[in-house]
């Protein structure tokens, strides 16, 4: 997505070069004046959403005296480095990094797979029952979370699988309504005389499926593995409901757990900590990946 | 070549996955929990069937889930409008030739990759009497209220916070404006339009699908505000912020009311379709598609 002028609102300083009356002197400055306008609201508002950012960096480095210093001190000096090694004294955060990462890695790399297997069955394979079936995955992709959820921890209790990880990872194994979406739709666009040369080759399927359809898909692919990371790291309700032990917490819940404990407001500096490491990978991953996101929102916001 | 009824079949196999958690995890569930929301089912024991008494008791004996759903609204009555009219704002204010496009426009969308438990955390000390939201307002010479502990002040300062999350809307708006066909603009011009009639007569029909879009999805996303009313202000103070998938969640999970909190979902359920169907209804009146007769 490149930056592109467009002549629906503010005047460059290019087209006013021409006159020298004192008109379009008058016209060059306002020009001038409404370009600076123009930068101030698209800087200060850059600045306005990033500074929170800085602020979480600056919490989680203050001690917890700190927090009740008037007035708090701009940039906590000593920086604070020890909450960083402290915060893991306050529960069993190592524990909650491995869930988080357990089911995020499971979601990316064998939701991903199944979803595209079923987006290819989908898009690619003639049988009966396809276009209904498809209808019903576009619905399922429009039903919320709760109306389902009930039935859902009485049958997981049923399994035997309240507070473990398997309610967050099984039903990861059938694919995602939304990414089975994304990923048909993209199929689609690929030319079928690709699967039937291959057919007449003598390829299998699966290998039309692995060998030339998912190599060409690439950017589909992991554009759908990037949000699908973003949407298991951050994943609230669902683990909030099913997971219980403190040991068994991914780490958006564990944060949930650390709040809910007596010591709250002793311990907001590592609570801020616990915080930025919880938001970094997710930075970190937008920054490597960003045309992804930039896509895959464009993919979907439009194309859908 | 393998047998035509092999063929026929064998397509099921790439979509079996799907299917079999589809029946299991959703389909399943999807009927019980319509039975269930009939019944007095408390996690313990054998449901009882109870007929339309769940339902009659909602709206009735239950003023916590009334109030649930006017905060609700409230939330998606100011939210919505709201975060579209800044977001459009934010695309029109990046869509220009600009040095350090990508840098801006990564600081207005971050936020909304990160929401969360960890951002929700963040937004409590933003919101303390003496946190950056309240000095930014000190700047201006405003006395910023004490947000989180003030029944009137508290489901402002989600709102507020729910606008830091306008990312998401403002790319679906950047995207949109960067198709609109350059030629339009340039025949605007030639019929001696100026920058607001363009803004009005061009910009805006050609946006309609995603403004459309996103008014869609802004919606049933505000009918399922959860992580922050339960993390930042806990339905409180005074369940000026009883969200009602909180409600939901309190009622079936702390109370373990789940024939009741069936009901609940059942209602929140139909309440987002009802948006849906209404806003798909009336936006034949609105939406432009290009080439509407191809789809």
């Amino acid at each position: 997505m490149t930056a592109r002028t467009v002549d629906s609102g503010l005047p460059s300083a290019a087209l006013a070069s021409g006159g020298r009356t004192i008109r379009s002197r008058r016209v060059q400055a306002l020009q001038l004046l409404l370009r600076a306008v123009y930068y101030l609201i698209l800087i200060g508002g850059s600045v306005m959403y990033a500074i929170p950012f800085f602020w979480m960096i600056r919490a989680s480095l203050m001690s917890i005296d700190m927090f009740y210093e008037v007035p708090q001190p701009l940039f906590p000096d000593p920086p604070a480095w020890n909450n960083y090694t402290d915060v893991w004294q306050v529960g069993p955060v190592l524990w909650w990094i491995t869930n988080s990462t357990i089911v995020s890695f499971i979601g990316v790399t064998v939701g991903t797979f199944i979803s595209a297997l079923v987006a290819f069955g989908f898009a690619r394979l003639r049988f009966p029952g396809n276009r209904a079936l498809f209808l019903l995955v576009i619905s399922t992709m429009m039903l919320p979370q709760h109306v389902t959820i009930i039935p859902q921890v009485i049958l997981f209790r049923e399994l035997n699988w309240l507070d473990t990880l398997l309610p967050l990872i099984v039903p990861l194994l059938g694919g995602a309504p939304f990414y089975i979406f994304l990923l048909r739709q993209f199929f689609l666009t690929l030319p079928l005389e690709l699967d039937e040369a291959a057919a007449i080759d003598g390829a299998s399927r699966m290998r039309v499926f692995w060998t030339i359809v998912m190599p060409l898909s690439k950017p589909a692919i992991a554009t759908v593995a990037v949000f699908s990371f973003i949407s298991h790291w951050n994943d609230f309700f669902f683990p909030l409901i099913v997971l219980q032990s403190s040991e068994r917490l991914t780490l958006a819940v564990g944060m949930r757990w650390l709040q809910a404990g007596q010591y709250e407001a002793q311990r907001l500096h590592l609570q801020m900590a616990i915080a930025l490491i919880a938001v970094a990978p997710v930075v970190i991953l937008f920054f490597l990946a960003q045309k992804h996101f930039i896509r895959g929102i464009a993919l979907t916001g439009i194309k859908g | 070549m393998r047998t035509t009824r092999w063929q026929r079949w064998s397509g099921l196999l790439f979509i079996a996955p799907w299917l079999i958690t589809f029946l299991w995890f959703t389909l399943g569930p999807f009927v019980a929990s319509i039975f269930l929301s009939f019944t007095n089912y408390r996690f313990i024991g054998l449901p009882e069937w109870v007929g339309a008494d769940n339902y009659v008791r909602l709206f009735t004996d239950d003023a916590k889930f009334i109030r649930s759903i006017i905060n609700t609204l409230y939330y998606t009555a100011v939210h919505v409008p709201g975060i579209m009219v800044m977001a459009f704002f934010v695309a029109i204010l990046l869509n220009q030739k600009v040095k350090g496009q990508p840098i801006y426009r990564t600081a207005f969308y971050l936020p909304s990759v990160t929401a969360g438990v960890a951002t929700a955390y963040l937004w409590i000390l933003l919101l303390q009497p003496n946190g950056l939201v309240n000095q930014f307002l000190g700047l201006v010479g405003i006395d910023g209220p004490n947000w989180l502990t003030s029944s009137t002040w508290a489901m402002p300062a989600l709102i507020l916070m729910s606008f830091w999350g306008l990312g998401t809307t403002m790319i679906i708006y950047l995207a949109a404006l960067q198709g609109i066909p350059q030629h339009l603009y340039e025949a605007a011009s030639v019929d001696g339009a100026g920058v607001i009639r363009k803004m009005w007569h061009v910009t805006v029909p050609m946006m309609t699908p995603a403004i459309f879009l996103t008014a869609v999805l802004q919606i049933i996303g505000s009918w399922q505000v959860f992580t922050q009313a339960l993390i930042v202000t806990n339905g409180g103070p005074r369940d000026s912020t009883l969200f009602i998938l909180l409600h939901l969640y309190r009622t079936g999970f702390e109370y373990f009311q789940m024939g009741y909190a069936s009901a609940i979902a059942w209602v929140l359920f139909v309440i987002i379709l009802v948006f849906t169907v209404l806003q798909f209804g009336i936006a034949r009146r609105w939406v432009y598609y290009e080439g509407a007769s191809e789809r």
